[in-house]
This record gives C-alpha cells, structure tokens and sequence, in this order.
C-alpha cells in the first residue's frame, strides 16, 4: 500500500531523487546501465548505500591497497566480518576497529553503544568469543557544555553496552582538541579468541540452501546510515536522529551466546552481521563473496512495525540481527539452538544461481540487480591531491623552543591536561574485569588478557597521535604504527598486526585527500618495517563540520602475543634502588608536542623525526631483556615528553625518582620519538646493559616520594609525587564538575 | 562439595563464578540454566554477576520468576548456602530471600574499581575463615548498587549481625555503607563486591578466595557432624 507513496523510476530520474540518496549522476547513469533498465525506488535506495563511501570504500580503496595485508600468522585479512591471526595451539585471535562517528555526534549514548554492539558482532560472526574492547575517542576541549555532554554520554553509552553483554573494556585512549569540538571521533576496537576449527565465513555457499534471519526484528531506525556516515555533518545533521541506531545489548548477549552456540552445528553454511546497510549488504556481499545469488521474500523478515516498504527493511539499520545460510533440511537444528537462547531463526530465502539480488513483497518482485553490482562495482575513485599550503608553511617554520622558567610548574600544568591527565574518571565507568582475565587493567601502556589454560596472553591498545599526523601525514602515520607497537612491547608482547580505523575530512577537497595519501604512505611502511600487517579496519571520512576538518586520525588498533604470562611487564616502578634508564635520545622536538599547545595555544612546525629501523631495533632489544626477565618496569615516552614520562611510573606507587639531566631544562618536555623509560634492578645491571646496547642510566628509583632532576648538581625540577599525582588525577573530574 | 552456577538469560559473570570454584577452590561446579526446576544433589547455590534480563526493568526483577527460582529458595529453606554476587544479590533481594531494595548508585554512574570491604561479621558459613574486623580488597562492578532498608529493618540486622561486609568508604551511597548482609539464618548472603574476580594470584589478588574457602570448611564440618 505504502508502495504507492514511493516516487516511480521516472521520478527518481527526472527529479534527481538519487542524488538526496548520495549518488551523484555518473553513479545513478552507471548503476542504471548495470541492471539494463531504469530503477526502481528501492533498487535506486540498494544502490546507494552500497555505493557509499562507508560500504564501498571507492574514496579510499586505491589508498588501502598499499596496506601489507599477508604475514605468515594472518589466517584472515580484510574483507571479512574482522582479520585472523594464528598464535598457535590451534588457536588464533580474531580483531577489528570500527568508526561510529556521526551517530555519536548527534545522539552520543546510542551512537556510540551502538558502536560496541557492531564490533562486537563482527568479531562473535567470525565464530570467536568477544575476549576485550577497546576504544578511541576524541573530542573538542573539555570547556564548553556541549564537549562535556558528549563525553559523558559517549563513555556512557560504550560502558552501558559493553557492561552489560559482559565483555571488559580493558583499554582505550582520549584525546582533546579543538577540531574534534562538532565532530568528535568514537572508534571501538573489539577482540576475540577462537579455534582454528570454529572460523566462519560470510558466503552464501550452496544453491537451494536456506537463507535465515536472526535477531532483533526489523524497524524504522538506522534507515540510511551508512549514507549518512558518508557526508558531512552540519546544522542540520540533527535533524537525522532517526538515522541512529538503538542498541538493545541484552538481545546481544543472547544474540552471542546463541551464534557461538550456532558455529559449532555443521549445517551453517555462512554467516554475517547485519551491520552497515543491514540487510542489503549482508545479502549482497555474503552472495557476491561466494559467486552466487539469494532470493528473499521481505514478507518473512520479522518487523518491529506494520506497513514497512521493501526500502526501508533493506536500509533499516536496527542493531542485532544476523543473516545465516544454513543447509538445506536441517534448519530445524539451527532454530533449536536459537529457541534454547529464546531467539527465533526465521527462514527468509533461498541461494540462488544467478548472482542476482532478488526481494519479493507482496508477491511481487521489487527489486532484481545484480549482486557484484552491489558489492563489487561500485566506481572506485582517485580523488586530486594537493599540498596544503599550511603544510609547506610548516615546513619552512623555525623550530618551536617553549621557555620554561619553572620546570615543576610546568610538569603540574601539563599533567592536568585532559589528553595527558589520568582517565580513571572514564575507566572506572567501564566493567574491566569480568570474564576474570584481565592481568593488566586500563591505564598502563597496553592492556594484558591472559588466555585460560595456557602460558599466554594477548596484550591490546588502541592509540594514535593526530597531532603529528596534521604536521605531517607521513611522518604521523609512521609514528603512529611505532607508537602502538612500543604500547604492546612495555608489556612484554611480540605485535602481530593492526586493524586500523581511518578517521578524516571530506575527501573531496584536494588537500583532504593529499592527508590521507601521505599518511597511508607512512602507515605502511611502518607495518612493513616493524612487521605488522594491516588485517582489518574501517574508513570513516567527511568528519567535518562548518568546513572544519578533524585532524587526519588513524587510529591504530594492535594486538601482540606474551609467549608466557611471566613476560608480563607494567609501567610503574617496583622497587626503591632500582636504576632508571632510558632508551633513545631526547631532542629538542617540540612540533605538535603537548607543551606547544600549552604555551602557544596551536600547533605549527615539523613532526618530531622517526627512523623506523632505529624504532625496530630498540623494540626488539627491549623486548629480549624483558623475556630475560630483566626489565622491572616499562613505560614509552609520549605526550608531555620525558618528566611527564617519569612522573606516571610513580604514580599509584609509593616510590620518587632521582634522575639526572645532561639536556636543557625545556628538553624534559620534548616529545622525541622511539623512548623508553625503563627500570632495572641492580644485579640485573650487566645482563641489562648488554642485551640493551642503547640504554643510558640516569638516575634511581627512591624510597622518598619526591621526583627530582638534577642538572650539573643543580636542582631543576624537584616536586613531591603526591602532588603531581593529585594533579593529574582530579582534573578531568574537576573539568565536569566546573560550569564555565 | 557440588556448586550449581545458575545462569539466566544475560548472567555475565557466570563463567568467572565457575572458575572460581573450579580452579580457585578446586571443587565441583556445574551450571544449572534458568529453565530447569531442580537443585538436587548440589551442596551449595550461585547466583552470578551480570544483567539478567537485561535488567531494563529494576534489576533482578524478572530473574526472580524464573522456573529455577522455587529449587533456589527450597535450597535456602533447607540451609544450604546460597550465594548472590551482584545481580545475583539483587535477584536475592527480589526474591524476597533477603530484606531491603537496590537504587542506583548515588552519582547514577556504573563503578568498577577495587574498594576495601570491613569483614563484620566472620561468624557466618561464609566468612569464617575471615578474621572478625578485618579489612579486605574485593572489586565492585554495578550500577545499581545503593542498598537501601528502613531503620527497623536495619536495626534488626544490626540485632542479628546479618550486616557482613561493610565498605569502608562511600562508594555508591549504600546506607550505611552496606555491601552484603545475610539473611536471619545465616546460609544465604548477597553482596556487591565481587569475590570470585579476587582468587587468581595471575590478576594480583586472592582475598576473595577465603569466602570460597569459608563455604567449603563449613560444608565439611556439617558433613561430618550429619554423618
């Protein structure tokens, strides 16, 4: 009946419906030549979410090819639900990073639980159990009250999901800008553990097989999302509420319980998230992947409502819902392992032989394309590319020197900004503990899940410094990859590989696109060198609002292996009289750094320098005498540079520091890369010094709660640890509660 | 000894309550789902942490029409332990097997940190092998765990020295900074902290592991002293 209400093929034509839809002319021409007749309005709708930036990747594709994606432990790069590594004994871990920008940005509790429940099922439809979450935020300033609501919110609504399906958030990481005050960034990474046997594909193998549903039933919210995440925000972006998905986590833990149950029973065939697209893209791409079609009658799909149009059930983004392939005949065991959770699989077609998308209503055909149409086709785009004239600026800048005239001062300062301060106040909102496997909580450099019955963990963190990436794409993104890599050695881990979460501006302006081809430059040839495949991800572009972009943000999600629990190494100091090293060299770097925000109140020069082959070679000497078992403690020196560095292995501690300083005072706040701040105890000096040849001592740890730097025999910085802790704890809290 | 971990729909820390029994304590546990009727043949009962139901309506509020329910309270009647961690305690306090209600917690935010619990009563199966007023470190992880009575009610508690942990700080607005109390016989507990995440020396604290340790000694003695 409704059907009625929907405007003819000609219409769509002749009033450029499509373009409303986001497909400009050439995409509605080529679409319209693929399928050989003009289209109809739920074929023009398939189309166009297919054909988004966030389903088809067709900004980003020729940037994402230059990734490294095979290593000898991937068992599943892209392109599936999430990316396989083997860590042997036949088991391997599953992991993905995802954007959930846009909705967060409007509706920030539901968009950004939202986001949690997708990951999650993107990792659970792999046939892997959820072991962690991880996240990624980024917002304005914490002043206004518009930056403190989404804040609060979007750590609500991730620990809301999170908490209540029970998987714990273990780590993640905050940063506070400007350019994120309209458009803030919520990426949530989920990992997995699963058996070899247990892996699952997305294909619709198999013609006659059945083609079932799973899940929440289908409603009017999420209609057009992934269309919506491929534009810009804008005043008017509000007023696209219902295109926000509402996340119900209790149906996904049954919804988890029940696959996990489900990928154990032979007779499934296939199986995806409804995610991005819903139904159209599983179908779509599960057929496509398997070189065949699916039929499916829209009038089988469980609706929340009455009267839906075949448009919107295929563009419905309700959360929760899986699509199956089951064979033929024994859909009755798959329905009883969903009845046993109180789920109903309900069948809703068939595989086909004809790469066709076919969807019936009514007893009527409404729509028929191709499937590859869909999935494969879509135009791949190479958008021009132009130097922006800020970079070559940049370039040509004098280096930035912060005068410093009390160095305690400025340590406090620095330790009270939001990005460096403590993250208790968002942790603690999060359940980092359930499943009982966490061994190191949030809060250290990486975040530890021990695996059950065996010698191994798997350490996590997710983390990206956007700041160097808007001096220079190339350099950033190279540090970037090194930054989380160093995360996961302090812990004692080997990096297996990446899943990486691209978060930039609107493609279409050249300098946009110029960002994100430097910045994949440097990306890969970080995981080339350091040896850590790009497995997964996701590209979340046009993050722009009022014509302000987000600085370029990759964020890095990596995982690496602890071969055995006892490598387990943390951050904080362990005991007075050990020797404080450090590792790598401290230069006046100052571009992009914490401090040059501070002081200048904007960011400008040249990114701090990287050599990545220096970067691999001290990673791996850290890591050998970690597994000698000589390192007490271990800690990468990053924001606010070396005394901040310092300063956060005391806290929670009840030890100080004497440490003596040959650079200039200011040096201490300098943000050079491929540090380490490390402790050694005292008869492990020699075995220490020689696997690590680049150490230098510089001073101990002391029973005296006082961190002190000395320079010549002259104090320079000297403040009491419970002080700066104090500091560094209360002011996240302390920018809540303030009204300003 | 025999543990049952009762798994309802959305329990989350059932397998956490598992290990803890079966690799902590090294005893018995089987998981009994919401769907069956009996509790026959366990010697002692779990109701495990998490958000049953979903707990979109008052937490533990449609766990307690479950059809394990009536073997639940036929095991309290009977004496045998019974234990409710978190959801669990809130499933306890719906059931009616324990006095007093559940609000959220006083800054409406979910907490999960470590705190120091006070041990004020070590006279019961669960924490005897407790010292009487010692201080122990046991995670909490809850949104709505503000326990609330009325004075009379709390005063009898008080008289029977049904008030066994106690926080030793504000932690979510607990009256009396309550966070588990037994009920008048002393075999069924429900608390907020979570024991069972504090057993394994690998995640840096076992003082949850005496609790475990409590019910199991008990067990033995009444084992002993019945046959």
């Amino acid at each position: 009946m409704s059907l009625l209400l929907e405007p003819s093929a000609e219409a769509i034509k002749e009033k450029q419906l499509y373009k409303e839809m986001g497909l400009t002319d050439e995409e509605f021409a080529l679409a319209e030549s693929i399928v050989g007749r003009p289209l109809n309005f739920t074929e023009t709708g398939l189309f166009s979410v297919m054909w988004s930036e966030h389903c088809s990747y067709k900004n980003s594709k020729v940037l994402l090819k230059k990734f490294p994606i095979d290593g000898e432990k991937v068992l599943q790069g892209p392109g599936e639900g999430a990316g396989i590594i083997d860590i042997e004994d036949e088991q391997a871990v599953v992991f993905k990073i995802e954007s959930h920008n846009h909705p967060s940005a409007i509706e920030p509790y539901q968009g950004a639980a939202t986001g949690v429940g997708g990951i999650l099922r993107d990792v659970f439809s792999m046939g892997a159990r959820p072991i962690a979450l991880l996240n990624s935020l980024r917002f304005g300033e914490l002043q206004s009250p518009k930056v403190k609501y989404l804040f609060e919110e979007v750590v609500a609504g991730i620990a809301g999901y999170g908490n209540c399906i029970g998987v714990p958030t273990v780590g993640g990481e905050v940063q506070f800008d400007p350019c994120y005050e309209a458009n803030p960034l919520v990426n949530a990474m989920c990992v997995g553990l699963i058996d070899h046997k247990d892996i699952q594909k997305g294909q619709a193998k198999g013609i006659g097989n059945t083609v079932m549903y799973v899940g929440a039933s289908t409603g009017r919210d999420g209609i057009h999302g992934a269309t919506f995440a491929s534009e810009e925000l804008s005043d008017s972006s509000d007023e696209k509420r219902p295109a926000v998905q509402v996340g119900d986590p209790f149906m996904e833990k049954l919804l988890l319980e029940a696959c996990l149950e489900v990928v154990k029973c032979d007779a499934l065939i296939g199986i995806q998230d409804m995610g991005a697209a819903g139904l159209t893209s599983s179908s779509a791409e599960m057929a496509s992947k398997a070189g065949s079609g699916i039929e499916m009658n829209l009038d089988l799909v469980p609706q929340r409502e009455s009267g839906m149009t075949p448009y919107e059930m295929m563009l419905s983004e309700s959360q929760e819902r899986m699509l199956l392939v089951v064979e033929k005949g024994r859909e009755d065991e798959i329905k009883a392992i969903f009845e046993h959770w109180n789920l109903h699989a309900v069948e809703v077609g068939v595989v086909t032989d004809d790469s066709r998308l076919r969807l019936l209503h009514n007893g009527e055909v409404v729509a028929d394309v191709p499937v590859d149409a869909l999935a494969e086709d879509a135009p791949v785009y190479h958008k021009p590319s132009q130097v922006p004239a800020y970079f070559e600026a940049f370039q040509a800048e004098a280096p930035f020197v912060p005068d410093i005239s009390d160095a305690k001062e400025t340590l406090m300062h620095l330790l009270a900004q939001p990005t460096i301060a403590s993250k208790e106040w968002v942790y603690q909102q999060y359940d980092h503990m359930v499943q009982t496997n966490t061994v190191v909580s949030p809060g250290s450099d990486a975040a530890v899940v021990r695996i059950r019955g065996t010698k191994k963990a798997l350490a996590m963190t997710t983390d990206c410094n956007s700041r160097y990436l808007y001096l220079d794409p190339e350099v950033g993104g190279k540090i970037a990859i090194a930054e989380a890599a160093r995360n996961l050695v302090c812990s004692g881990a080997t990096p297996l590989g990446v899943t990486d979460c691209l978060n930039y501006g609107n493609p279409e302006r050249p300098e946009i696109f110029w960002q994100l081809e430097k910045s994949t430059d440097g990306l890969s040839e970080a995981c080339r060198v350091l040896n850590t495949p790009v497995i997964g991800g996701n590209v979340s572009l046009y993050n722009e609002r009022s014509g302000g972009a987000v600085y370029p943000t990759p964020v890095i999600g990596m995982v690496g292996l602890i071969e055995d629990v006892s490598y387990i190494t943390t951050q904080t100091v362990k005991e007075a009289g050990d020797i404080l090293y450090v590792i790598g060299e401290t230069k006046p770097e100052f571009s992009g750094s914490e401090i040059q925000k501070v002081s200048q109140g904007t960011l400008s020069g040249k990114a701090p320098a990287i050599d990545l082959n220096v970067e691999k070679n001290r990673q791996q000497q850290l890591l050998a005498a970690i597994q000698a078992g000589v390192v007490a403690s271990a800690h990468d020196v990053a924001e606010g540079g070396m005394a901040v560095a310092i300063a956060e292995k005391l806290f929670g501690t009840s030890f100080g520091a004497q440490v003596v300083w040959t650079n200039q005072v200011a040096d201490l706040f300098a943000e050079s890369q491929s540090r380490f701040v490390v402790t050694v105890k005292e008869t492990n000096k020699h075995q220490f010094e020689q696997i690590v040849s680049d150490a230098k001592p510089i001073g101990t740890v002391t029973a005296e709660e006082t961190l002190q730097f000395t320079t010549d025999g002259e104090i320079i910085l000297s403040a009491e640890v419970k002080e700066l802790e104090s500091a560094w704890k209360g002011a996240i809290p302390c920018l809540l509660k303030s009204k300003d | 000894m025999k543990f049952a971990v009762i798994v309802f729909p959305g329990s989350n820390c059932d397998a956490d309550m598992y290990h803890a029994i079966k690799d902590g304590l090294g005893e018995e546990v089987e998981y009994v789902f919401h769907t069956e009727t009996s509790l026959d043949g366990y010697d002692a009962v779990l109701l495990p942490g998490g958000f049953s139901h979903g707990d979109y309506l008052r937490s533990g509020a449609i766990a307690r029409f479950a059809p394990i329910m009536p073997a639940v309270i036929e095991a309290a009647n009977a004496g045998k332990p019974v234990l409710g961690v978190c959801n669990g305690f809130q499933i306890l306090l719906e059931s009616g097997l324990l006095p007093g209600a559940m609000k959220r917690n006083i800054d409406l935010k979910f907490i999960c940190r470590n705190v120091e619990l006070l041990v004020e009563n070590n006279e019961t199966v669960f924490t005897s092998s407790y010292n009487q007023g010692e201080t122990i470190l046991i995670p909490v992880a809850h949104g709505e765990g503000n326990y609330e009575c009325d004075d009379e009610t709390y005063e009898q508690m008080l008289a029977n020295k049904q008030i066994v942990f106690r926080y030793n700080e504000h932690v979510n607005g607990s009256k009396a900074q309550i966070a588990g109390i037994v009920n008048e016989r002393g075999n069924v507990l429900g608390m907020m902290p979570h024991p069972e995440r504090a057993v394994d020396s690998l995640l840096g604290n076992q003082q949850g592991l005496a609790l475990f340790t409590s019910i199991l000694s008990n067990w033995r003695e009444s084992y002993v002293t019945t046959s």
